[in-house]
């Protein structure tokens, strides 16, 4: 077994202690990120913890982005075998790649469309062994393009995630969503990035440097781990900001000016 | 001053009046409304459960939170919303809004677990949130239930008028709080509302309902910098635990009352202080110097003790009024007593003294201007 090195992004989320029960537990994380700088190693690092052998803790992903043998690329080279996951019932991958939703309120049937997803999903909790359902984690890559799936209407997107946010409080699953940030910056649509930001209890932001391109250094990130969480009694507001490098295997992630 | 807007809700709505509303308002910079919110539901359900409020019930709609969230958090403040006599309702807007589930039980194959089965006495479960006049009839409804009939009223808390928003025109939620506030059983209602989730005059609607509005900013603003700056990332963080809390109440002469306070997010829940002096607020432009720019406590009492040279002094004396003429050898003399003992003199008086020098002074004794 490989000593893994906390690194930076672990401690902002609360990773580097022990994983067992799951950190994440009834919180949700939105990641924004830009063209410049994608959040998708993000979401690979989050997958990754969630499926460590020390854990018994199952993924739901949910990909609008790309398909399965990308995710299984990209995670061998961090260490973690999806097909092996998948057969053993830790990781479940529903593909979205061809979801369109029927035009018009009227006409939606929950045959397709978001009804069902959220559908999909519930069932697969309820059917998990009552341990694993203890500890899910649904991951969504990404909500840009649930939102073009869902015909460009917000609304119906932000229903679902209202929806899978019931998942975190009857099921105490955690919810990790990808979003562009350049997508919605602008003045007359911000308000879906907003609502997002209001939802999350960390809220990650992968951005460029302010000093432009750099070999390197591949951006920033800043963590903003809020959330007032009445059950453990805490009010955690801290934030945390680091630069990081995406290597093939691995992502660097350290403080400004540390890197030689 | 967070105190007298409980204070306005517990004691309700005077008689031929429309019940006092409560607006609390916030944005992403300084997102505590929803810890308001929090604090004003339990004090106002204090006020109810010890019957010292014109409401004999509250129902909560929770658009935002699961039912359970608010009875552990009526709970952890030590009301047991169970146990007491049926006086908080919560109409749950949260679980099933738009009747998900049951569209999907209909096309097969799916059970809904019920969580809340142990809430069902508490929580009611709306599913159709989008129709206003279904929610307002649900609310009433619900209102009615807790106090019986005859004179008692209830109140109204809303977690979030951003959701009903959502599913609704602007005009049909204006319409729902309007009616709610003027139904003559309701004696208060507050609501939370993201102020940057919408367009200004949604805002505005809402405000105009209001007869109370409390406002969240940041303490600091960030320059327009970049992230990464330290400096705005620590006023970020700072801004994540404090912030100002504004309020305006309208009166029902028309009078407008804006006061402001400091709010401080803390582990057990959220504190207010009065506004730190000009100094704190100006923290981030006062200039590092190394000189002190402001008064200690002992130079802000002696100048608070220093009799003005104008002022009567209503000891008794013949008033002494000094009017800045005296001759030169006793303004030196005095100059000097003061130089070496006007420490002395402050401790002995314990009051503080203007040290004044005429410029005239300064001159040689040849010029003519120093002769009186």
């Amino acid at each position: 077994m490989n000593q893994r090195s906390s690194n930076l992004l672990d401690e902002a989320l609360g990773l580097d202690q022990s994983i067992e029960p799951w950190p994440l537990r009834g919180r949700i994380v939105a990641i924004e990120d830009q063209v410049e700088t994608s959040g998708s190693f993000v979401l690979h690092h989050i997958l990754k913890r969630s499926l460590s052998p020390n854990s018994s803790n199952v993924s739901i992903f949910i990909a609008f982005s790309q398909p399965f043998s990308h995710y299984d690329r990209v995670l061998r080279k961090l260490g973690c075998n999806l097909v092996t996951q998948r057969d053993n019932n830790r990781f479940f991958f529903f593909d979205m790649l061809m979801l369109q939703c029927p035009g018009g309120d009227e006409g939606i049937s929950p045959e397709c469309g978001l009804i069902a997803l959220y559908g999909k999903i519930y069932k697969t909790i309820v059917a998990l062994p009552e341990v694993s359902s203890k500890n899910v984690t649904i991951i969504i890559d990404d909500l840009s393009l649930m939102e073009v799936a869902a015909n460009g209407s917000s609304d119906y997107v932000l229903d679902f995630m209202h929806y899978c946010r019931t998942l975190t409080t009857e099921f105490d699953c955690s919810l990790i969503a990808l979003n562009h940030e350049d997508i919605y910056s602008s003045a007359d649509r911000p308000t879906f990035l907003l609502q997002m930001e209001y939802l999350a209890d960390i809220l990650i932001k992968a951005e460029p440097l302010a000093t432009g391109l750099a070999s390197d250094v591949h951006g920033q990130l800043t963590v903003l781990n809020k959330g007032m969480n009445y059950r453990q009694g805490s009010s955690r507001n801290k934030i945390s900001n680091f630069h990081f490098k995406v290597k093939e295997n691995v992502v660097e992630c350290f403080y400004p000016g540390s890197q030689g | 001053m967070a105190e007298s807007i409980c204070r306005a809700l517990r004691d309700g709505a005077l008689e031929g009046e429309h019940a006092p509303a409560l607006t609390i308002k916030d944005s992403i910079a300084s997102p505590f409304g929803f810890h308001v919110f929090c604090h004003v539901l339990s004090q106002l359900s204090s006020f109810i459960l010890a019957g010292k409020s014109q409401s004999g019930g509250l129902v909560v709609v929770s658009f935002s939170r699961s039912p359970s969230f608010y009875l552990e958090l009526l709970k952890n403040k030590g009301i047991d919303v169970v146990s007491s006599d049926k006086r908080i309702q919560i109409l749950d807007c949260y679980s099933d809004p738009l009747g998900w589930k049951d569209r999907l039980i209909e096309a097969g194959n799916f059970t809904a677990l019920s969580h809340e089965a142990s809430n069902s006495s508490t929580a009611n479960v709306l599913k159709d949130v989008k129709h206003m006049d279904k929610l307002y009839n649900s609310i009433v409804e619900r209102g009615k239930g807790l106090i019986g009939g005859g004179k008692n009223r209830f109140s109204v808390a809303i977690d979030s008028v951003d959701e009903m928003s959502r599913h609704a025109s602007t005009s049909s939620v204006a319409g729902l709080l309007s009616n709610l506030r003027s139904h003559d059983q309701v004696s208060s209602i507050f609501w939370l509302l993201h102020s940057d989730l919408h367009e200004a005059r949604v805002a505005a609607v809402l405000e105009y309902l209001s007869s109370m509005v409390t406002s969240l900013e940041p303490l600091h603003q960030p320059a327009n910098g970049h992230r990464g700056d330290l400096e705005n990332l620590s006023l970020i963080e700072h801004n994540l635990k404090k912030g100002k809390f504004h309020v305006r109440i309208k009166r029902r002469n028309g009078r407008v009352r804006v006061m402001s306070e400091e709010v401080h997010i803390e582990q057990s829940g959220i504190s207010f202080t009065s506004l730190s002096s000009e100094g704190a607020i100006n923290q981030g432009l006062v200039p590092k110097v190394q000189f002190s720019l402001e008064l200690s406590e002992k130079e802000r009492i002696d100048r608070a003790n220093v009799v003005l040279p104008f002022e009567h002094q209503g000891n008794g004396k013949p008033i002494q009024i000094y009017d800045g003429r005296r001759s030169l050898a006793d303004s030196k003399h005095e100059r000097q007593v003061a130089a070496t003992e006007k420490v002395q003199t402050n401790e002995d008086s314990g009051g503080g003294e203007i040290i004044y020098f005429r410029d005239s002074d300064d001159e040689m004794p040849e010029s003519p201007k120093a002769s009186i």
